[in-house]
Formats: C-alpha cells, structure tokens, sequence
C-alpha cells in the first residue's frame, strides 16, 4: 500500500498518532532552533563584515556582566524543553510497550529469513500476519538464529527478537489496510528479504479468514503442546501425583517457585523455556538435577506449544480442595 | 598570546621572501628520513596519506552503496556483496578515518605547536602509534581483498560470533591493533598537555581545539581498551566455541551490545569534539575575537567527554533492554546535549561585532555549525524514547549520524586542513576553487542526507540491499546528491596537491591569527621554535603580533 502522504507513514493504531505529535513537537524544536542560528549566523556574518584589513572584532564578554546571564539562560532553557521531551517521549514509550490486560496473544518466531506465526487458535502463516481491527494484539516473540526485529511503521514501534527470550511486542490497529512488515535489524545475507505484511481485516472478515482456507487441520498451540508433553515424556516424571521425581506443573504459571539455593523465581514463559532447555540452571527447592536438556532436540516452535500448554494447566480440583481446607 | 621578542632568531636562516631556508620538509630527504621520523609534523603528514587513502576508499564504497539504491530492486549486487560494501564502508570511515582523523593528523602537527614544545611527550611511542594504525589498516585491507566482512560494522552477536563465513577475525584483528594506536595517542597527547606547555600557558590559557584534543584523548584511553575486550571475545567464541554471546552456546547477545556501545557512543565524541575544537579556532580567528565564553566552551568539551561514558544504552532502547534503564540512558542523553548546545550559542554569539571574514576556513566551521546543529538537534529525536521506537534502525539513523560524523567532523576536518595548510605545507591553494569546494559540499551533503530522515520516518530500515518501490524518489535524491558530495570532495583533493608544487608562498600568518603556531615560520623549522616561547595573555587577542620575528625581511 503506498503511504497516503509523502512524509507520514500510515498511521494505523492510536499509538502511531501519539508517536506523531511527539515527533511534532521535536521537530518543531528543530525548526526553531535551526532557524535561529542560521538567521543570527547569516546576519551577523554579512553586518559584521570585516571592513578594512587591520579591523579587529569587539571582546564584549569580559566587560558585559550580562554575559553570564546569557550563558546560564541559553543552557536552561534548552535543558527545560529537552525535560519536557524526554517525559512525554517516557510517557509515549510507555504506551508503545506495555499491552493491555487481555490482549490476543499471538506467536512470532524468527529466522533467517522468514517470519513464522501462530495465532491463539493454532493457525500458522508465514510472513503475513492477519489481525481484526479494534482488538488489542500482543505478540510473543523468539528468534530461532540471530537477533531479528519487528518492525511495522505503521504502528511506530521496532523490538528486537531475541534468540534467548522472549520479547513482546503489541499493538491495536484502528483501522484495515495492509501495512509493511520489516526485519528492523540487520540479521544477515538476505535481511532485506525478510520482509511481509500485516493484514488488518474487519473482525467478520478475520473470522471469515480464520474459518476458510484451511489446508491442514491445525490445532490449538494448547492442544499441540499436549500432545508433544506425551511425546517427548515429559508426563513420566512430571506427573500429578505425589510420588513424581519433578515438580507438578498445575496451576504452576505465575506464581513464584523457590529454588534450591533459597532464590525465588517468577514461573513465567521464559522460565519455562529455560528449564525445558538448561535444567539444572534453576532447579525447585526439594528436587534433584535429574532432568535431561532438551537443547537442540526441540524447536522453538515446539518449545512455544510445550509453554502454552503448561500455562494452560489449572491447578488440580484435588489440590485446589486441599488448599481450602 | 606574544613571544618574546628574542624568540627564534634564526641568524640569517630566511629565504629573501621570508620564508626559512630549512623546515621540516627539507632538512632531510629520502624514504627512510620519513619512515623513521620522530618528528610529530611528519608523522602527522604519514597520518594524512594514510588516512586520506582509507576516505577513499571507504567513500568508493558509499558510492557503490548509493547506486545500487537508486533502484528498489537489488539489481547491481548480490546481497553477500552489498553487506560486504556497507559494513566494509563504516569500518574503513570510522576506525581508519574519523577516530584517527584529527587527533592523529591535526593534533599530531598542532599540539606541539599551540603549546610553545619541541615535539609530543614521547616521539618514538608517536611512531610506533602510525606503525600499528598501519599495521591495523593493512590487515583490514587484506581481509577485504579476502572476500572482507558482512556483519555491519557493530559485529552483533551472535550473527558476527556463529553465523557469518566472512573475515570477522581478520577485521577484529585489524581494528584491535589499531586501537592501540588510539590508545596511544592519546595517552602521547595528555602526558604532552599537562607537562610541556610554554611557560605562562597556563590551563585557561590553551586554545580550544588543545581543550578538545585533551578531551579526546581521555575518551581514547578509558573507551578503547573495551572495544578491544569486545572483539578479543567475538574472536574467542568464534574460534573456540566458548559460550559468551550465542544463546545456544549458554551466553547472552546483549552483553556484546552493551561492550560495544561502551566504547563505540563516546567513540563518536572522538570524532566530533577535535572537530568543534578546530571550530573554536576558526570562529575567534575569521572574527578576530576571542571566543564567546571561553570556560563555558572548554568545559563543555570536558562535559561532552564524561558524559559520555554514560549514555551507551541509548542504542538500545529497543534491544530488549529493559524500558526502565531505557529511561535512565535517555535522560542521560539529554543531559549530554546541553554541552553540545552551549557551544553552538558560544560560537553564534562570538560572530556578534565580530570582524568576520569570508575566507574559505570560515565558510567550512559555518558549514559545520548548521549540519551540527541539525545533527544534534536530530540526535534529541532519537534520546527521546517515544520516537527511537519507531524511528531506530531506519533510514532516520543514518541521516542523524551522518550529520555528525560528516556534516561534522569531516567539515571540522576539512576546515581545519584548509586553516593550516599554509602552516603544514608552507603554500597558498586557489580560494576561488576552495570556496566553491565549501559550497559544493554543503549542497552536496544536504541533498544527499537530507531526504535520508524522511526516508527514515516513513520507516526505511537501514541496511536494506532491496526496498519497496514507493521509497524510490527519495532515494534517487540521495544518490543524487552524492555524486555532487563526491565530486566537491575530490576538489581539495585536486587542489591541495596542486598547491604543493604550484601554489604562492604563505607567509608565516596569513590569517592574521593569534597562537604560538602562528608565531613561527610556514613550514615550521624542525625545533618548532628557535627559542622558547614565553606566553603573556590569553588566547585570541587581537590583533595579533604583527609579524613572527624570525621572518622579518633582511634579519
């Protein structure tokens, strides 16, 4: 789609617009500033012109007590508007990084040189990503080689998508239209190519989409995760009952586990990964380092099915019960 | 600032027009005269052949970069190519031109001097820095015979560490050995500062760019030793598969961004703040005035430099960083801005009755002042968090920072070389032509990067081989104007050398100006000055000694 105007991207999420009038205000900074200087040099350079060959300029500093004023004000001054600036920048940073509570939340695993995504109800597509309009959009991100980036101007907003964790990346656009997608950093030979497209549909539209054209049955991120816990035996030892060799995974998410070395750590997505990938690194209070790695025998893909579907585990009737007693 | 009237007399050493019999050029000849010199005036001409050669050709490769953009599709390279031409570009131009540029070609010729001393601190350690920047620069230029290096000139890992097949150790190796030689000169330029200034130069009364060049060199001692810790363990995992960086291997690729940006943010300091020196220079002199705030001025280099150190995170805002130290490192970055400001309102304020002329110098530190400012100013852009999110990694950097290292520095640079050239070489270029090369190259610039920040904002990223069709225009205005940069480029080029063989003579102060540089003969003898200069006032009194008595017709 060609950009409606010759100096503004798109601009398709309410985000965009608050980036817009920040730049605004910057730039209009610039504008002032520049011109000054470039009006003030100018003028003086053709009033002051050097009239004879022995001409010498005038020292006024040194006899002007005012010059001491002039210096702290062209400091303050510049230093306030630069204050002013960097809060409402804060402020605006903050809105382009934190998702709304109950955000969508959709899946973006990178690589040299494609984007790979799962939706919440398990469709994948590559380099295109198709969303309703109106609906908040968080995604989850994870980079299979080097680091990549997300980056849709028309949601002014890039993060890095990192090969050890996972980063988030959200937006809501407001309106329909295709916009770029582009890998914002430099990830290799064909960096350029690793380009796509967000599709923003009417919510009918996107279910329409979501409905039709489904070439091979595809299943939820929940239920693929499942299927992989039985597969790769994870169910042999972390298994609900009180006799497993592991800790039980129900209604683990979120809360905060003690390790061995009598650290807290939050059980969230990266956690998670990491003790499917490096065990031993953070092992629960009252466990022993027994469990393999999985590093190299499983993708992140996979590793994004196994998490969801951990997070999907409610704690067990039985122990909810317990725990009211 | 005066010399005593006894100073240097030569008993008889001038030529009937004024110029001295023996100077540095002349007092030996041969190969090995120049290659074992301990003479810092002719090891800063080693350092501006060297130099000038890597501009060439880090430019040629912005000239290939350019056409190949000039289409959307990637028509004229392969992709492995363009990678290489891009990251060879900003390798060659920032360790082999911009970082050595000044200090080590004007600070190297001028310290010595602007400070009234026979030579630097330690003339051989001054060599020895040429050996290992050529040493450097031969093993990069042998990696990019050998098919060169595709990461981008920030090496992030883990793509540089596990992922490219090019001479990443090579380059690292080349880059590392140069360093040393910033280290260096640096550690030559402050030992020299503190402990052989003239008699009477005080602190407050050294000339600006001495204030700028000190500055520098603390950056190069404490920034450079990282860098070169960031490329022992890019090489280290490279080779022995030692986990630091790749994830996969058990390390973390945000450290190395952290390490690099240590060094590579204040390393841009080291580009412009000898440049803003050499600004202060010219300004005070083409107004015959001193400047503006002298303290303000010279602390605000000191600023710049240890402010420095603390801002390398801006470069991260959006590398999974977390927001909260994104929003230390921005405050912090506009806090470094501040300096940076008060010197363009010093130097706007000295013009004011001012008796300015509109020698080509002056038309250079102009240039400057405008593309810094607008450099800058963008700069304030991308320390704002709300607009680095978007604007990062795009087309918008690279107008930024091209603003500041050429629309800077190389202005600085170039200014400074048409200011003392008649110092170096003891001849007068063409004004004409130098004129209209100030010209051509501040059109040319701005034609060239200008458009670069729309591109930018319209969300450009950089590093892109193709792009899409509907960022043509402004693009085609890009290389476009390069061919008019590159071509007021290759004016001084012509004209300097020119000027050695065929230019006038230049008297011992053509400019009128103050310093004790200017109070010797052009070229300088070997020992600088005959006796030893005593200073008595302070910098940028006018007017100026009338004439250096070593000169004078008929002595």
């Amino acid at each position: 789609m060609i950009p409606s105007s010759p100096v503004l991207p798109d601009q398709a999420s309410d985000v965009a617009r608050s980036v817009d009038h920040l730049m605004l205000y910057a730039l209009s900074g610039l504008v002032f500033f520049s011109a000054l200087i470039a009006i003030l040099v100018l003028v003086f350079m053709v009033k002051y012109r050097r009239k004879s060959d022995d001409e010498v300029g005038i020292d006024i500093y040194e006899t002007n007590r005012k010059s001491h004023v002039l210096e702290l004000v062209w400091s303050v001054i510049p230093l306030g508007l630069l204050l002013i600036l960097f809060a409402w920048g804060t402020k605006v940073f903050f809105e382009q990084n934190r998702p709304p509570a109950g955000a969508a939340q959709y899946w973006v695993t990178g690589r040299q040189w494609m984007w790979k995504i799962q939706h919440p109800d398990g469709r994948r597509e590559i380099d295109e990503l198709h969303v309703p309009v109106g609906k908040a959009v968080q995604l989850r991100m994870i980079s299979e080689d080097v680091i990549h980036d997300f980056y849709v101007p028309a949601f002014r907003i890039h993060v890095d998508v990192l090969p050890s964790r996972y980063t988030t990346y959200w937006f809501k656009a407001n309106r329909t239209g295709s916009f770029h997608l582009f890998c914002g950093q430099y990830c290799g030979t064909e960096h350029s190519k690793m380009v796509g497209h967000v599709i923003v549909m009417e919510p009918r539209a996107y279910e329409a989409w979501l409905a039709g054209e489904k070439t091979s049955p595809s299943s939820s991120a929940v239920a693929s995760g499942d299927e992989l816990f039985v597969a790769k035996s994870c169910n042999t030892c972390h298994r609900p009952d009180s006799s497993a060799r592991a800790p039980i995974l129900n209604g683990v998410f979120g809360t905060q586990a003690s390790l061995n070395d009598d650290t807290k750590v939050l059980v969230n997505e990266d956690y998670i990964r990491e003790s499917i990938l490096n065990p031993a690194a953070k092992v629960v209070a009252g466990y022993q380092p027994v469990m393999p790695t999985f590093k190299g025998q499983i993708s992140e893909e996979e590793l994004i099915q196994l998490v969801n579907y951990i997070k999907s585990l409610k704690a067990a009737p039985a122990a909810t019960a317990e725990a009211g007693k | 600032m005066t010399t005593t009237p006894s100073a240097a007399r030569t008993a008889g050493a001038a030529m009937p027009d004024g110029s001295p019999r023996t100077h540095y050029l002349n007092a030996t000849y041969g190969l090995k005269s120049w290659l074992l010199t301990r003479d810092h005036k002719r090891i800063a001409l080693l350092y501006l052949v060297s130099i000038s050669v890597f501009f060439a050709l880090g430019g040629l490769m912005a000239v290939l970069i350019r056409m190949e953009l000039a289409t959307p599709e990637g028509d004229l390279f392969q992709p492995d190519i363009y990678n290489r031409l891009f990251t060879m570009h900003g390798v060659l131009m920032i360790f082999f031109f911009l970082i050595p540029g000044i200090p080590a070609v004007l600070g190297n010729f001028l310290i010595p001097l602007m400070i009234g001393a026979r030579d630097l601190a330690f003339p051989r350690i001054n060599l020895l820095s040429w050996y290992l920047y050529s040493i450097g620069g031969l093993f990069t230029l042998w990696a990019l015979l050998h098919g060169g290096v595709d990461t981008g000139w920030t090496f992030y890992t883990p793509l540089s560490t596990n992922y490219v097949n090019t001479s990443v150790i090579t380059v690292g190796v080349g880059i590392f050995i140069a360093g040393f030689s910033s280290i260096l000169t640096g550690l030559n330029f402050v030992v020299t500062i503190h402990r052989m200034r003239a008699p009477g130069l005080t602190w407050f009364r050294l000339p600006l760019f001495v204030w700028g060049a000190y500055a520098t060199s603390l950056i190069q001692i404490l920034g450079t030793p990282v860098i070169a810790i960031a490329i022992l363990l890019v090489a280290a995992e490279r080779t022995l598969h030692i986990g630091i960086f790749d994830p996969k291997l058990g390390g973390d690729p945000i450290l190395f961004q952290h390490l690099f940006w240590f060094y590579s943010h204040p390393a841009v300091y080291i580009m412009i703040l000898p440049s803003m020196g050499v600004v202060s220079e010219l300004v005070a002199t083409f107004s015959r005035k001193p400047i503006f705030g002298y303290k303000f001025v010279a602390f605000a280099s000191i600023g710049i430099a240890v402010l420095g150190f603390f801002v390398w995170g801006h470069h991260m805002f959006v590398s999974g960083q977390s927001i909260y130290a994104g929003v230390i490192f921005s405050v912090l970055s506009m806090l470094v801005a501040v300096p940076s400001a008060i010197k363009v309102f010093n130097w706007t304020a000295t013009l004011y009755k001012g008796s300015i002329s509109w020698d080509t110098p002056m038309l250079y530190a102009l240039g400057f002042i405008g593309l810094f400012t607008i450099g800058g100013l963008t700069g304030v852009m991308l320390a704002t968090l709300g607009i680095d999110a978007h604007v990062h990694d795009t087309y918008f950097i690279i107008a930024h920072f091209h603003y500041i290292m050429v629309g800077g520095a190389i202005m600085g640079y170039l200014g400074g070389l048409h200011f003392w050239w008649p110092k170096i070489t003891g001849r007068m270029y063409p004004l004409f032509w130098s004129k209209l090369s100030a010209i051509v190259i501040f059109i040319g610039f701005n034609v060239t990067f200008f458009p670069q920040f729309i591109l930018g904002y319209l969300g450009m990223p950089r590093r892109y081989h193709s792009y899409p069709p509907e960022f043509q225009v402004l693009n085609v205005m890009s290389s476009a104007g390069a061919t008019v940069l590159g071509l007021g480029y290759l004016m001084p080029l012509v004209y300097f050398i020119w000027s050695i063989r065929y230019g006038p003579k230049a008297p011992s102060n053509p400019w009128g100006a103050t310093g004790l540089e200017w109070q010797t003969t052009s070229p300088p003898p070997v020992e600088n000055f005959l006796t030893q200069p005593i200073v008595t006032a302070p910098p940028y009194t006018y007017p100026a000694p009338k004439r250096a008595p070593e000169v004078t017709r008929g002595v």
